[in-house]
Parts: C-alpha cells; structure tokens; sequence
C-alpha cells in the first residue's frame, strides 16, 4: 500500500475518497489553534492573523525555543496533540469561517463537528497521543508566530511540515466518526463487565 | 557544606531530577508497554505503539521532553525529621521547578486563577503542588515529581455516594468515567482509585495510587482482588492505544483507602496517560542521592 500523503493546500478532491481508518501523511502548512484561538474568532469576533483556506490546523500547544543566532525565529523542541472534544462546541463554525480542509488532533471529536466536516468538506485526523518529540521532528520550520500574547500553548504557530504523521482519519467528509463507533463499541461492552464485577463485591456483611 | 551550599546543590539536583522526569519514562512504565505493545495484533494499534516507542527513544536521544504536555508539576515528598535542610525544602522546590523549565525546557503550564496569566515559569500560587509526609526519626528525604498534564486529569473526578450504592456503584462510576473521558487521555492508562468517607480523602488518595509502582497490590486481600478484575474488566473494553480499539485499555489499576464513614463512601479517579512521568528520588542527609524509579540514572 503507497504512502497516502496530502499537500497544502488540500482540495476537496483530496479528501473526499478518504474514509476513518486510513493513515495518511501531511506536507505543506499546519497551524496550531486550540482553545484560546477558537475563542478569539468565535466569542470575541477579532479576525485571525491567518488565512487557514486550504490548510490544516493542529489541536496542539508545543513546547517552542528561540533561536540564539537568529531573533524572532524559533524551533520545536515538543509538539504533540491536544485534546480535540473541547474545541467541539466551535469546530463546526470555525471550519465554515476559515475553509480549513483538514484538523489534527487527539481522541474524537463529537456530532457538530461531524457535520461540519460533511457539509464544508474537512477532514478530523488524529496524531498519536503524547508523541511529541516524533511529531517535533516532522516540523521542516517555525515560519512565524501570531497571537503570542496569549502564551506559548495558546499561540498561532505556522508550521511547514515533511510527511507529518502517522493521521489517522477519525471523521471523514461522508458523516462518519471512528471515535462515535468505537464509544459505542466500548458502551456495549461495559454493560457485561460491569454485571460481571458487580456479582464478587458486595462487602458488606 | 555549608547552609547555602547545601540548599544550592538541592535546587541544582531537584532541577535536574525534574528535567530528567519529562524526559525518561520510569522502568516499571517502558516495561509495561512494551509488554502491552506486543501482545497487539491490529495494524491501526501497532503503529500507535510503534509511534510511543519512537518517542520514547527520540525524547531520549535528542534530549528533549517525552510529550509537550509537561503538566502542572507536583511534588509528593515523604521528609525525615531530621534531615538537615527540611527547611529549605519548599522554597527549594519552587527554585528547582523555574531552573527545570529554562534547562528543560518545559512548557509553562501554570496559569493563576482571575488574572487568567499563564507565570511563564511554571511557579504560581501553590504550584508547585506540595503534598507532604513526616517520617519519624530519619535523616533522609524521598521525593516524587510527578507531571500532571491537562489531558490526564480531565477524566480525574470524585464524588460522594450513599452506601447502599456499595462497591457497585464505585466500579460503575469508574467504568463511566473511562469510557467517556478516559478515551482521550492518551491510553493506556493507569488508573487510580482512591476509596474514603469525603471527596477530598478519596481525590487524594487516588492520585497517591497512581505513584505505586506497576504490578503492586491493594494491601487488603478484597481490595487486590477488585483493582484485578477492574483491570480485567477495562481490558475487556478493548480500548486500545490512543482510543482506537485494540486488546488492552490500561497499564493498570491501583486502589487506595481511607477508613470510611457509616453513612458515605467517597470515590476519587486519577488517571496517569501512556506518558506517565512519575520519578522518584531519595536523598541522603550528606546530598548524595539514588534515582529509584530509573535504574542507573544520571542526572
Ligand atoms: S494525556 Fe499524557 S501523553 Fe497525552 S497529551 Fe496529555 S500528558 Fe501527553
């Protein structure tokens, strides 16, 4: 099976013959924008310093250092997801705003999302949880910086990034959402655990 | 050595155990997943694993934090009497913490509550956090850094329930628990069950279970038994790495108690992510010092 790797910027026709499940790889431009970005365009209205048509967002507050030799550039030291369920609220809306075709994240996101991903044609991937240093080394270049008031976590960092991943798909553009199908899955069988535990532990004499 | 020398050379060694913590997982930890790791079968699950393998060796080589997310630091520290610089301890640790995340570097992580300003070196208004034990009539300091990331302690809850929900209703609030948040927070996890008669007992508890090192039981028979079949039956959910389904969900579950009262039993959950960065350290009353959790360490 070929390496399935999207480039920047991403047109609906890259997306749409991608389904949950498959693994693909990103070159080109990843923005990370997490809660406070989302806020920022959502609740207080201000314009975001960068234009995300085409591009890919990432759920993610890295660990960055400036570079002694040149100022105002910086380098990854530690980049990995963030918990993409608490964007969930805006997601739908953000990517009808910024025509973002592709969010990077970590665990699933929930039913506005999905439907903002079938109706504007985006994609929700995850990148392996707690991977840091592996994604760090995907990153080619910090190209620059927006919003750095709101913290390093919190900044727009614009990153280029070389056959970034492993992304697994986790909504695709047709409605379906891996995370949902597996919760289910997880739901069902708790039900017979839990029956199951619950017949050894009355304690009580 | 004198009193300043001596709190120097403390500082300069916490900073450097807590820069060493973010970036080495504990033996008990690396041994664990790559045990879990093999016994998967699914392709989706071995490239997660083979992902936090990388990482693991990556973070190691390069020198550079395991995962970005470096927590909120705390430190659980079990003092004897009579260690000479006992009083130095809590302002050391606070030096130690903002020397770790420039040298690091960490990601500053703590952000003071109304100013809503995050203090750019991971000190803040008691953070770090400082959990304190007595030793009676020793002379040595242990000393546990632990890095609490966001991502791990959104699944942490506690609640009080009534009694006749018995232990069902304690494992039923842990299984909706994992099943809704515990997904996201990077499995496998580790899961710590603290069992009490009030909220905050319990909350503690739970988090003290998750410093015990892997494969450690309940010290009651009962209590070994339930942390057993709470793993089995979470295992059975076939979680998987990172939520995406496979054959195992945790590392483990450990279970901590309090004597409760009639009328209450309190459960807390604290759940440590694949990423679980716990170290321990044990210091002498000369300065020289073991790394426990790391076996040959140099820090
Ligand atoms: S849950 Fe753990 S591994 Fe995952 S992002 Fe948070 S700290 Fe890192």
């Amino acid at each position: 099976m070929s390496k399935i790797v999207l480039q920047t910027p991403i047109s609906d026709a890259d997306i749409e013959s991608l389904s949950v499940g498959d693994i693909i790889y990103l070159d080109g431009h990843l923005v990370t924008a997490r809660d406070d970005v989302h806020h920022r365009l959502l609740k207080q209205e201000r314009a975001l310093p960068v234009d995300l048509a085409g591009k890919a967002i990432f759920h993610a507050g890295p660990i960055m250092k400036k570079i002694q030799e040149k100022p105002g550039r910086y380098e990854v030291v530690s980049i990995g997801p963030t918990t993409s369920m608490r964007m969930e609220a805006y997601e739908k809306e953000f990517i009808r705003r910024t025509g973002l075709k592709l969010i990077v994240g970590k665990g699933g996101m929930g039913p506005q999302t999905t439907e903002g991903c079938r109706i504007y044609k985006a994609i929700h991937a995850v990148f392996p949880g707690g991977c840091a240093v592996l994604a760090a080394t995907c990153v080619e270049d910090v190209e620059s910086v927006e919003w750095l008031d709101l913290g390093m976590p919190e900044a727009m960092w614009i990153l280029r990034v070389k056959e970034f991943g492993p992304l697994i798909v986790s909504i695709d553009t047709k409605g379906n959402n891996l995370f949902e199908k597996n919760r289910r899955a997880f739901e069902a069988q708790k039900d017979v655990v839990l029956e199951e535990i619950c017949r050894h532990v009355d304690y009580f004499g | 050595m004198d009193r300043t020398q001596a709190r120097n050379t403390f500082i300069d060694l916490i900073a450097r155990f807590t820069d060493y913590s973010s970036k080495h997982l504990p033996d008990d930890v690396r041994t664990k997943l790559k045990e879990l790791g093999d016994r998967e079968d699914s392709q989706m699950a071995k490239i997660i694993y083979t992902a936090m393998f990388d990482d693991i060796k990556m973070a190691d080589a390069l020198n550079r934090p395991v995962c970005q997310d470096t927590g909120v630091i705390q430190y659980f520290v079990r003092v004897g009497t009579k260690f000479p610089l006992i009083d130095e301890i809590e302002d050391g640790l606070r030096e130690a913490v903002k020397k770790a995340t420039e040298i690091a570097p960490l990601r500053p992580n703590a952000v003071e509550v109304f100013d809503e300003k995050n203090t750019g070196n991971n000190v803040g208004t008691r953070i770090p956090w400082i959990d304190w034990e007595i030793m009676p009539n020793r002379d040595d300091v242990e000393i546990y850094c632990y890095m609490a990331g966001g991502g791990c302690s959104l699944p942490g809850t506690a609640k009080v329930l009534m009694p006749l929900e018995g232990y069902e209703g304690v494992v039923k609030f842990v299984f909706d628990q994992i099943t809704s948040y515990g997904i996201n927070a990077c499995p496998p996890l580790l899961v710590g069950i603290g069992i009490a008669g009030s909220v905050e007992v319990a909350a503690k508890l739970s988090k003290k279970a998750l410093l015990r090192p892997l494969g450690s039981h309940n010290s009651n028979p009962r209590g070994a038994e339930l942390e057993a079949r709470i793993e089995q039956g979470l295992n059975d959910l076939h979680i998987g790495p990172g939520g995406l389904s496979g054959r195992s969900s945790v590392m483990g579950v450990h279970i901590e108690q309090a004597a409760r009262h009639p009328a209450t039993i309190a459960v807390g959950l604290s759940t440590g992510c694949w990423a679980h960065r716990r170290a321990l350290i044990r210091i002498d009353a000369s300065m020289g010092y073991e790394v426990i959790s790391h076996r040959g360490a140099k820090i």
